[in-house]
């Protein structure tokens, strides 16, 4: 795949952890506009490797915007400029022949960078380990429709289970805050039968895990909500918010 | 009580303070405003400084005000400490970000604004609270309608005063449906409501007070 447009990236460059980075030139021609934005970096990254350089390290896995990997801050905003979409969504149609597109990787105290724009997210693993979940018994799996749950209950719990963890909340957060991601973890749990249980521990652990992640604290720009590749709801983080005043004023745990 | 001090020094748990304490000061800027407002009566300060009396010699009122000042203290304290550790969240900036493309610079603003509404309160506060005080303490009789008269006669101050009502503007323009939204308050039914409300109130209010000081600068009030 080839075509006309001729595209100037500047890329964070970085070799580890430890090192220093620092924004590379790349030029790139012949790219397609029917190109999707990660086959661009394969097509310069090719090029890199056959130039006996190192070529440029940055996260992908689906390419179908399901998993939530790709994970570049483009031109000052995750995922690139069109919205609910992923990078991997993204289209270079979506830029002009000549453009210069700055891409870094995700900035957050809780997303150490690996390498390049390959940033740590296992912050939200460790959220999730802390009360994303519920508990139940082995034995027998009981029958689908056994407990009935609301229409609405079920849209609501799906709409927030539709969050793929992908952290462009963290990324578009002047506050690097992960409250929309741990809300929709909350919510998807919070609102259905299964989740009661366990709800008040559930919130409490979990936003104490965030906390001590080193995740800002929210103040409700909408910035997360508008850059959501899923378009998760601000209305989670006052569910989350609600519940957990809720359980630390109610709950048996000191 | 491990519990309490564990919610409060969580994030949320300082959200909701920011929360409280900014709603609360919401409602007494309702309060200042229509007190101050009795200068457009325009009697010669008559009806205001009778207002300005009550305020500075009722006793409900002193022990509101000790409350108040609490308030503003706790808000002002917690957006510091909050503003450090969201800096903190991203030791490393970005070399590019469209903050516009996904929220209002108003919103993103807050702490800047909160900082400028910060000094214009010291000026206002050592313009019109600290010679109340003194007049208070050592007995003399003071009158609030000549000094506001003096005060808004200088044009420097009339400019700080209407610089201080727009960062005002802007703060209440997020502040105001933000502390509904920390406080988990937010639903179809009436978010709309809130939000509509919160724009009237961030227009008004200010508005009144934005008139004031111009209005006794341009000899309107006598």
């Amino acid at each position: 795949m080839s075509g006309n447009m001729n595209i100037t990236l500047k890329v964070w460059r970085q070799k580890n952890s430890n090192a220093k980075g620092e924004l590379a030139e790349y030029k790139v021609g012949d790219v397609s506009p029917d190109m999707s934005f990660l086959e661009m970096f394969d097509v310069l990254n090719e090029r890199l490797v056959s130039e006996n350089n190192e070529p440029i390290a940055f996260d992908h896995d689906c390419r179908e915007g399901i998993c939530g990997m790709c994970s570049m801050f483009i031109n000052g905003r995750p995922h690139g400029p069109k919205e609910g979409i992923t990078t991997c969504q993204l289209h270079m149609r979506s830029f002009k022949d000549g453009d210069t597109i700055v891409v870094e990787p995700w900035r957050a105290q809780a997303f150490p960078v690996i390498k390049d724009l390959i940033v740590d997210r296992t912050a939200f693993d460790r959220i999730i380990a802390a009360g994303g979940y519920i508990s139940v018994n082995t034995g027998n799996a009981q029958d689908a429709n056994n407990i009935a749950i609301s229409k609405d209950n079920a849209d609501e719990a799906f709409a927030a289970a539709a969050c793929i963890g992908c952290g462009a909340c963290v990324a578009a957060c002047k506050n690097a805050s992960a409250m929309l991601f741990v809300s929709a973890k909350v919510s998807q749990l919070a609102l259905l039968p299964q989740g009661q249980p366990e709800k008040q521990t559930r919130v409490l652990s979990m936003v104490a895990q965030m906390d001590a992640e080193g995740f800002g604290a929210c103040t409700n720009t909408g910035a997360c909500e508008a850059e959501c590749p899923k378009g998760i709801s601000l209305k989670n983080i006052a569910r989350m918010n609600r519940e957990y005043l809720g359980a630390q004023l109610c709950s048996e745990k000191m | 009580m491990n519990w309490l001090s564990k919610m409060f020094s969580s994030s949320i748990g300082q959200k909701f303070i920011m929360s409280i304490t900014g709603l609360f000061l919401i409602s007494f800027l309702v309060v200042h405003c229509f007190l101050n407002a009795l200068i457009f009566l325009n009697d010669g300060g008559r009806v205001f400084n009778m207002g300005a009396k009550f305020m500075s010699t009722n006793p409900v009122i002193r022990i509101v005000e000790i409350v108040l000042f609490a308030g503003l203290l706790l808000h002002i304290i917690r957006a510091f400490i909050l503003m450090n550790l969201n800096n903190k969240s991203r030791p490393i900036k970005y070399a590019v970000t469209n903050g516009k493309a996904n929220s209002k610079w108003y919103s993103r603003s807050m702490g800047l604004l909160g900082t400028l509404l910060l000094l214009f309160l010291i000026i206002h506060l050592r313009h019109f609270w600290v010679p109340t005080k003194i007049a208070l303490f050592s007995g003399n009789e003071h009158n609030s309608f000549e000094e506001l008269k003096e005060i808004f006669s200088n044009p420097i101050f009339v400019a700080i005063y209407e610089l201080g009502v727009i960062s005002l503007f802007y703060h209440l323009m997020h502040g105001f449906q933000s502390a509904f939204q920390t406080l988990g308050l937010n639903h179809s039914k009436y978010t709309p409501f809130i939000q509509t409300c919160g724009k009237l109130y961030s227009f008004i209010i200010p508005f009144i007070f934005a008139l004031m000081p111009l209005a006794i600068f341009m000899g309107f009030i006598k």
